[in-house]
Parts: structure tokens; C-alpha cells; sequence
């Protein structure tokens, strides 16, 4: 059987250019479509970004920007814009890249890819066309029986079918790759991450359809009622597991990135496969932390798909925390950065703004949203934070910190090796990655000590001036919301200068040509590492073991916080 | 063409069990999709199905 006959109507013809620096056959085809996502996907970050920025001003209680209208208004196209439209965008990018590119094959079928992404640009517009019309104020989770108009949620289902569509193409591309023997062996570890990502990106789809297509039927009048608890449970199975595609996607800008950069291998392909083999299996499981409140559901439901399913998938994310680092160590010392503990790490490319995001993304993504993430997913801990601030604080340590920065950071590798642009202002790009991580550090880590102290999520005014029951928030919680705010602003000057870099790069920086030396080096080989299936040899890791000792510190001691937290709340007798 | 010394032990070469099925990737997508939807969603739905109506 054929790639052909598999496929469809694939058309056999490519054209190939040979990437200068990386050494890999790059199909024009995919080239155009990562460039068309990539593009689409910053439009709707620098879109998404204005309103997390008015939510942010309007949560810190001394400015309290918007009215309430407004601000659920805003609320609601902040988390669309940039939970679905700018890193699904993005992911459609890694998609193809991780596939043709990385495995230097055609990609298949273009012309569907193109459809794919012109229904995820009509669902992204009419997105937010209704959500700007004012009527359809309901937050990223759309809770039943609040309303939206029908348009809402065809919106995010025309978004789901393209990304649906670019899931099939990356999968189509693997067999014609595997057909026309592009690559020997195994796929590389970053596309098997990106295999990952796209496994997770299909139940996180079709959940959402399963869902949203009756919910829209209901906002049209055809269905007399949704029931809110079902709702809940099959809506989290798209809207964690969209979150977990995330995961999947920026470990594999992790890899892509180290290898690229330093010519760091894998300390072993088996391992680092079977961790993205958990995230597999369990990740998508995790959904089910959203419920942990929820007394219609069981405890055993809960419990194995959280405190039993999710752990394994969070070791998984440990593994990736020991063996991302352990690859840099390695490669490092190999590269002659031997002396003492950590000259691999001091003397690590900082001033490469792909480096840097990359590895504050991976500390962040570790230290804030990990950590937060299992003590979030222990049912019984849950209650000390369950739908107050916490929340957005974990998350936006995943989702921001994490998944953004990692994403930001694999741009200032796609604008020079597919843009084939120069990047404009490299003083402001070298600084961007620092700048907008310690902005999103400091959102989550106030935002999480704000709902440890009580502080609702998505409440338009804590000060509760206008309830018939007065209540006052500690002096401390409004420190944190004063302090999110000030962080919010520092993030949102590093976004900024994101988009003004990418914007102007690609339409005023230098069109790169033959034998032209990039401001921003990539490590002689790296193409040939990132591309192909290999582990390090023989690697000392003595560096990467304290750091990891430190991490696991941390965890424990915060985890058992937690629990002496809940102690102090109630007393069982 | 019979085998030679050379690449005969390369013909044998079995390929670890985990080796094949982290190498085909529908296996993985049926793997990825089932568990979440039989443990997650459908075991969910059938929780909240189960709960009484209130008279």
C-alpha cells in the first residue's frame, strides 16, 4: 500500500530548499503554512494579550479599570484569544514542522492543510465578533445555563474542525514519510513529541465537539436543556486537555531547542519516549481536577483519574525536568564546559533569546504551574483553592510561563530558519524572553497567593462594594492583586516587544542568503541532532542532580504546606 | 542472494516490543483516545446519569 493510496489525493510533487544552517530539506508547501499559522498566531496573542492586560488592570483593586460588563466581555475574548486561537495556531506550525520538515518529506496535501487553516481563521474571527457584540459574555468555560449566541459556539467549533484537519495532515505526513523512507529508524524525539501533542489535540477535539455542537443547538432553541454537571464533565475534557497539547508541544520546543542551540542528544530516547508515552495515556485524565468539587460525581472517579492516573503522567513531566537539562549538561560538557558544577549552565548562550526563554520556561513551567498542578489535582487539597484565584495562577504558570515563553522563544528560531529574516533590534529580542518571564512568573506567583488567601477567580470586585452582606479581604490578599497588576504590566511591555521584533522582522529584517552569518548562532550540527533518532553517550550529570534535588525539595515542602493548610481549616475529631 | 557473515546478524535483529509500539503511531492515537474516553468520559457520563432526579 502506497502513501498515495493511504492518503487520498496527494499530490507526489514537492518543492525543496536546503536549510544553510540546519542542513534539512525544508517542502515550500510547509514552509508556507508554517509561516501563514505562525503569523495568524501572533495577531491573536498581541489581540489576546491587550485584554489579559485590561483584565489584569482591572482585578488590581486601586484601578479597577472596566465596568463589570465589560470586563466579562474582556474576560471572555482573553481567554479564547490566547488559550485556543494564539498556541493552537502555533501548534499547527510545530505540527508541520515537527513533520515535514524534521523529517525532510513533503507534506501531505496541502491544499486541505489550507482549508484547515482558513476555517480556524473564520472560527477565530467570528470568535471574536461575538464575543465583542456583547452577548455572548461566558467566559471561556461557557457554562450551561449560561447563554451565548449560536455564532460562539460555531465559532469554536470551525476552529476545532481546521485544527482537526492539521492533526490529519501531520498524521498523513508521518506515513508518507515512513513510505518514502525520508528518515532511518525511529521518528526524532521532537516529532514524537509533536505525535504526542497531535494524539491528545484529537480527544481534546472531539470532546469539544461532542459537546459544543448540543450546546449550540440548545442556544438556538432546538434542545430544550443541557445539563450543567454533564456539561462540565465532557466540556473539561477539551478544555484541560487543550492545555495538555500545550504540554506535549513546548517539551518538544524544549528538546528542539537544546538540541539546535548546543547540539544537545537525548540522555536516552527510551526514557524520554516513555514519558511522552504517559502523557499519552494519562494526561488527558487530569480533566477531571476541574471536578474535584463537584458532589454529583463519585470519589473513585475522581480519584483514579487524578491521585491515581494523573501522577503517572506528572512523573512523566518529571522525567522531561530531569532529562532536558541533563541533555544541555551533557552536550555542554561535551561542547568543553567542564570545570566545577555548573560552568555548562553559566556559560550557556543567555544572550539567545531562543535559549533563554527556553530554559526560564522550562523552571517556571516546573517550579509554578508543575507543582501547583499536582497540589490542585489532590482532592483533598483542592478544597483550600478550588475556583479562586489559585486557579489562574497555576495556570498561567503552565500556559504563560511555560507553553508562551517556550513558544516565544522557538519564534526567534522560525524567523530566521523559515521567514528567512534576520532578526531586527536583537538588544530588544535578547531582553523580551527575560522581561516577559519574570512578568508571567510574578502574575502566577501572586495570583496564587491571592487564592490561598480567598480571593475569588473571574470576580469583577473584591471589595464586594455593592453585596448585602459585607465582607473584607485581608490587608495581604490586596497586596497580591496590587502586585498581579504591576507583574501584568511587566508582562505585558515583554509581549509588546515580542510582537514589535516578529512584526518588524518579517516585514522590514534582512532577507537572509547564502553564507550569511545569523546574530543568533545555531550550534554547528544541530540540525542533524534534532532530526535524527540518537542518545548521549556515557553522560555526567552532576549539575542537573542538584538542580533536580532542589526542585524535588521544593515539591515536598510546599506539597506538606499544603496539607498542615488543611489541617488548620478543620478539625476532625 | 544468501546471506552473508556480515549482515546476517543485522537481518535477525529483532526490534524491542516497546520499540514497535512507540514507533506506530495509530496505535498510540487508539491507545491515546480510548483510555481517556472509556476512563475519563464515559465512566463521567455514566456518573452523572446515575445521580437521582430530584421529585
Amino acid at each position: 500500500m502506497t502513501a498515495e493510496t493511504v492518503i487520498g489525493a496527494v499530490g507526489a510533487k514537492a518543492e525543496f530548499r536546503t536549510c544553510q544552517y540546519t542542513g534539512l530539506k525544508v517542502d515550500a508547501a510547509a514552509q508556507k503554512l508554517i509561516i501563514a499559522n505562525a503569523v495568524a498566531a501572533v495577531v491573536f496573542l498581541l489581540l489576546g494579550g491587550v485584554m489579559g492586560l485590561l483584565v489584569a488592570l482591572t482585578r488590581w483593586p486601586a484601578v479597577h479599570l472596566l465596568p463589570a460588563d465589560w470586563f466579562y466581555l474582556v474576560l471572555t475574548g482573553h481567554g479564547a484569544n490566547v488559550l485556543l486561537f494564539w498556541i493552537i495556531f502555533f501548534e499547527m506550525a510545530i505540527l508541520y514542522f515537527a513533520s515535514a520538515v524534521l523529517l525532510n518529506s513533503r507534506l501531505a496535501a496541502p491544499k486541505l492543510a489550507w482549508l484547515g487553516f482558513l476555517l480556524m481563521i473564520a472560527g477565530a474571527v467570528m470568535g471574536n465578533v461575538a464575543v465583542l457584540q456583547g452577548e455572548s459574555s461566558v467566559m471561556f468555560t461557557s457554562y450551561p445555563p449560561m447563554m451565548a449566541r449560536p455564532h460562539f459556539y460555531l465559532s469554536i467549533i470551525l476552529f476545532a474542525v481546521g485544527a482537526l484537519i492539521g492533526c490529519g495532515i501531520f498524521f498523513a505526513t508521518l506515513v508518507i514519510a515512513k513510505e518514502e523512507r525520508t528518515y532511518e529508524g525511529s521518528i526524532p524525539l521532537v516529532t514524537f513529541g509533536a505525535l504526542t501533542a497531535a494524539i491528545i489535540a484529537v480527544f481534546t477535539i472531539a470532546s469539544g465537539a461532542v459537546i459544543l455542537i448540543p450546546t449550540m443547538l440548545w442556544s438556538m432553541g432546538l434542545i430544550s436543556d443541557i445539563d450543567p454537571l454533564l456539561y462540565k464533565v465532557v466540556w473539561w475534557g477539551m478544555g484541560h486537555s487543550s492545555q495538555q497539547i500545550n504540554v506535549s508541544a513546548h517539551v518538544s520546543i524544549w528538546y528542539l531547542t537544546a538540541a539546535l542551540l548546543i547540539g544537545a542528544k537525548p540522555l536516552s530516547e527510551k526514557v524520554s519516549r516513555t514519558a511522552f508515552l504517559m502523557y499519552i495515556l494519562f494526561l488527558q485524565l487530569a480533566s477531571a481536577h476541574h471536578l474535584l468539587a463537584e458532589p454529583g460525581l463519585d470519589a473513585s472517579w475522581k480519584i483514579v483519574n487524578t491521585s491515581y492516573m494523573m501522577y503517572l503522567a506528572v512523573m512523566g513531566s518529571m522525567v522531561h525536568g530531569l532529562t532536558v537539562p541533563g541533555a544541555i549538561e551533557a552536550a555542554q560538557r561535551r561542547n568543553g564546559f567542564n570545570r566545577g558544577m555548573f560552568e555548562w549552565l553559566r556559560k550557556a548562550p543567555w544572550g539567545h533569546p531562543a535559549f533563554s526563554a527556553m530554559f526560564l520556561s522550562l523552571v517556571f513551567f516546573g517550579f509554578i504551574g508543575g507543582i501547583s498542578g499536582v497540589v490542585l489535582g489532590t482532592e483533598q487539597l483542592n478544597v483550600l483553592m478550588h475556583n479562586t484565584i489559585y486557579v489562574p495562577g497555576h495556570f498561567h504558570g503552565t500556559v504563560v510561563a511555560g507553553t508562551t515563553l517556550a513558544f516565544m522563544g522557538a519564534t526567534y528560531l522560525v524567523l530566521p530558519l523559515i521567514f528567512q529574516r534576520e532578526i531586527l533590534w536583537p538588544k530588544l529580542a535578547k531582553m523580551q524572553p527575560y522581561l516577559f518571564g519574570i512578568g508571567a512568573a510574578g502574575i502566577s506567583l501572586f495570583m496564587m497567593g491571592a487564592g490561598t488567601l480567598g480571593v475569588a477567580r473571574r470576580h469583577w470586585d473584591i471589595t464586594f462594594s455593592d453585596a448585602n452582606l459585607s465582607f473584607a479581604h485581608s490587608a495581604g490578599a490586596f497586596l497580591m492583586m496590587g502586585l498581579n497588576g504591576i507583574f501584568a504590566i511587566i508582562a505585558a511591555v515583554g509581549g509588546a516587544i515580542y510582537v514589535v521584533v516578529v512584526v518588524g522582522t518579517v516585514l522590514f529584517g534582512e532577507k537572509i542568503k547564502g553564507g550569511h552569518k545569523l546574530t543568533f548562532p545555531l550550534h554547528a550540527g544541530g540540525g542533524a541532532v534534532a532530526s535524527h533518532y540518537g542518545s548521549e553517550k556515557t553522560p555526567k550529570l552532576p549539575g542537573t542532580i542538584i538542580l533536580v534535588t532542589i526542585f524535588f525539595v521544593c515539591f515536598v515542602l510546599y506539597y506538606f504546606i499544603n496539607w498542615k493548610y488543611l489541617s488548620e481549616l478543620w478539625l476532625f475529631r | 542472494m544468501p546471506p552473508t557473515e556480515a549482515n546476517a546478524p543485522q537481518q535477525d535483529e529483532r526490534v524491542p516490543v516497546m520499540q514497535r509500539i512507540l514507533d506506530n503511531p495509530f496505535l498510540l492515537l487508539f491507545l491515546g483516545v480510548t483510555l481517556p474516553t472509556v476512563l475519563y468520559l464515559i465512566w463521567g457520563v455514566m456518573e452523572v446519569a446515575s445521580v437521582p432526579l430530584a421529585k
